[in-house]
């Protein structure tokens, strides 16, 4: 079981199998997330399933930019809820680079982290294993307004706030 | 001062009942310990020696009565009747139950006060002079800034889990007391040549195991930039900062390892990204923000009324005045600094009815403002010169009154080893050691301005390395020791002070102090301050004579 929630609501298992290591193997029938460098290496070669790619902390979501249009679904990793990196990918690819596609959030992703991970750009949650996704599912609504200017707010609340005023 | 609106109040309590969950599953067993102990510092929550600790954001040191109240309640219902100012203008409480935390947090919530972000490793509360918007030399009141800054880095979603902590501190004075160059980020508020405000961003200072003052990596940034160069440096940081070692995960130490021009031009091309975006500051929001912060309804008045010069006749008033009074930017008016530094009570400790006492001198004098200095003071900002003898004897009654601002027993201290769960030694009875020692009004006043920090282990709390006498306690195989440094200073000349050679046992101390003291007095020349000397002779003369072998 994928543990999955999606757009803001528990969704089913959707098909997409994680592949965490260059050494694991699949099919070419399977929706496979992919290592970057195994992505990279393998986009271009006969697959009949769908495929993804997942980043790592470290790795700079840059090299994503002239693959965009062909990923319907990037994943980051989060190998601790404390490595707070993720977050600032996930607003480059979306703000900056312009992604569309799905933005799941893997690793040790928690009911209070949720948030703050959909402020910044993520639509898909895959809770860890040991946690329950339904109650996690509650903290996707922990905070109903921001102050700063995110992906799911553009407009940082002081420009709304002093708008209102003005206007 | 800011008045919180419906949505400050709706996040604030938002965060409260997020606290509240949280704390129930911990207590439940649905997140582990090391699951909750992230999010509870984020909210302030430490577990200490003997209790949880509870850290209360004062943001740029402004309180009101009606908050200082709320801190005397809640310091007489969850608490033992006392809390403790803190080097960042904060306040804690050493003694409430964990359970009991979310119902305090909504306690405060009601009064527009809460704990988000007073520890952890994300962006703390901003600091900033304590004498902002009504001190003779400032340039420019930065507090519609702090206000700004305030509300971008709480509950900021992408910098909730940096590789450390951060600290902001702003300066809008020509004299620097914010201690801006030991933060991770300084911002000065200045004028360029044009006469257009802005601010100069240092980068990378702080204290802790590696004492560093910051760089300038911004000489001059317009102002309407502030948010989105702070999301520059903020995203560098987060994205390149280490986070495979604690003690090297520092903005400070990322700077250091790419040098500050690497390092400032790697903002500017993150910057040049976010610049002009969303964020970008109006005039009219930032007039929004100023407009929280406008002057009191002062009254017209000479400056030197009798009322008032007339009692100076009193030495122990006119000593009070001299030390514990600021000028005013209106004539008429002075800044009084309530003294949390009498001998016997541990530096910056207030108890509850002392809290009440300072929000009833508050409303009777000064427009129901208070302010909390770094330096663990309080301060009313807007006191008539014609009521300062009646302010002094109200502050004398509630033991405020002590004539020491500035002086060697006004020592900044963290809470060290008797509450402290990572000190190494305790502070609180060296510091009364010391105070006890310089008990001699005339010879303490005489040794003039003295700063005097002691901390009790090597992150640093009490600010020891920026101290002109700093104090490190060490562990020496289980036994506490303490370390003098000398030469160290804040403000415009910030410098890191220099161990002058091994440590003292805790009997040692004051002695030890003594003599540095003694040998200051002959050395100095007409007029000059114990730092000056200290930087004029060096440190060598001084070894030589604490180490020097009696006969």
């Amino acid at each position: 079981m994928q543990n999955l929630i999606k757009n803001r609501a528990l969704a089913s298992d959707d098909g997409w199998r994680l592949i965490r290591s260059a050494d694991d193997t699949f099919s070419v029938e399977e929706d496979v997330i992919l290592p970057l460098d195994v992505y990279l290496e393998r986009k271009d070669s006969q697959h009949a399933g769908k495929l993804a790619v997942w980043l790592a902390p470290e790795q700079d979501p840059a090299v994503l930019q002239a693959h965009l249009a062909e990923l319907s679904l990037i994943a980051i990793d989060f190998p601790a809820f404390t490595d707070g990196r993720g977050y600032s990918h996930a607003r480059l690819l979306r703000e900056r680079y312009g992604y569309q596609g799905e933005l799941r959030a893997i690793g040790d992703v928690l009911r209070d982290q949720l948030s703050y991970m959909a402020q910044v750009g993520f639509d898909a949650f895959v809770i860890r294993a040991d946690r329950d996704a339904a109650s996690a599912l509650a903290g996707l609504a922990d905070f109903s307004e921001q102050y700063q200017a995110t992906v799911l707010q553009p407009v940082p609340l002081l420009k709304r706030r002093v708008s209102l005023i003005v206007a | 001062m800011y008045k919180y609106d419906e949505v400050d109040f709706r996040l604030v309590r938002e965060r409260v009942e997020q606290f509240r969950s949280q704390t129930q599953r911990y207590l439940a067993g649905e997140l582990a310990e090391e699951e909750f102990r992230p999010l509870r510092l984020m909210n302030g929550l430490y577990i200490q020696r003997h209790a949880p600790m509870l850290r209360v954001a004062i943001p740029y040191g402004h309180l009101s009565s009606l908050q200082m109240r709320k801190l005397a309640h809640i310091a007489r219902t969850y608490d033992r009747d006392y809390a403790h100012f803190t080097t960042r203008q904060n306040i804690q409480f050493n003694w409430p139950e964990l359970a009991c935390v979310p119902d305090i947090l909504a306690e405060l919530a009601d009064v527009e006060m809460h704990a988000i972000q007073t520890s952890g490793n994300c962006v703390r509360n901003t600091t900033t002079d304590a004498f902002a918007g009504v001190a003779a030399d400032e340039l420019i009141d930065g507090r519609a800034y702090c206000e700004i800054i305030r509300q971008w880095s709480t509950l900021h979603p992408e910098f909730a889990y940096l590789p450390r902590k951060f600290k902001i501190a702003v300066s809008g004075s020509a004299d620097d007391r914010a201690a801006t160059q030991v933060h991770d980020i300084g911002l000065h508020v200045v004028r360029n040549e044009a006469g257009e405000v802005g601010f100069r961003v240092l980068v990378g200072g702080g204290l802790g195991r590696t004492p560093i003052v910051g760089k300038v990596v911004r000489e001059f940034l317009p102002p309407q930039h502030l948010l989105t160069y702070l999301d520059a440096v903020l995203r560098v940081y987060n994205r390149y900062g280490r986070r495979d070692n604690k003690y090297k995960a520092r903005i400070k130490i990322l700077v250091q390892a790419m040098t500050v021009e690497a390092f400032a031009a790697k903002v500017e091309d993150e910057w040049l990204n976010l610049k002009d975006g969303p964020s970008t500051l109006t005039e009219a929001d930032v007039a929004y923000y100023a407009g929280f912060f406008t002057d009191p309804a002062y009254e017209s008045l000479a400056a030197n009324p009798a009322a008032f010069t007339d009692k100076l006749a009193e030495p122990a008033f006119a000593r009070w005045v001299e030390r514990n009074t600021r000028a005013h930017k209106r004539a008429g008016y002075r800044s009084v600094v309530l003294s949390l530094k009498k001998t016997g009570v541990p530096p910056g400790d207030i108890s509850a009815d002392q809290m009440d006492a300072v929000a009833d001198m508050a409303d009777r004098f000064g427009f129901g403002e208070i302010r909390s200095a770094h330096e663990q003071n309080l301060i009313l900002p807007d006191v008539k010169e014609s009521d300062l003898y009646e302010v002094w004897q109200l502050a004398r009654q509630h033991g405020f009154a002590t004539p020491n601002i500035g002086l060697l027993t006004d020592i900044i201290c963290c809470p060290g080893g008797d509450f402290c769960d990572l000190a190494n030694a305790r502070s609180i009875p060296v510091a009364e050691a010391i105070q006890r020692k310089f008990d001699d009004l005339d010879y303490l006043f005489d040794l003039g301005d003295i700063d005097c920090n002691f901390s009790g282990c090597m992150n640093a709390c009490g600010h020891h390395h920026i101290g002109n006498i700093g104090i490190l306690g060490v562990d020496k195989n289980g036994q506490e020791w303490y370390q003098i440094t000398l030469g160290g200073s804040q403000g415009n000349y910030t410098a890191i002070g220099k161990v002058i050679g091994p440590s003292f046992a805790q009997a040692d101390v004051p002695a030890a102090f003594e003599k540095i003291m003694t040998l200051y007095v002959e050395q100095r020349q007409e007029g000059e301050r114990f730092i000056e000397t200290v930087r004029r002779i060096g440190l060598d003369p001084f070894k030589e004579r604490v180490y020097a072998k009696s006969h």
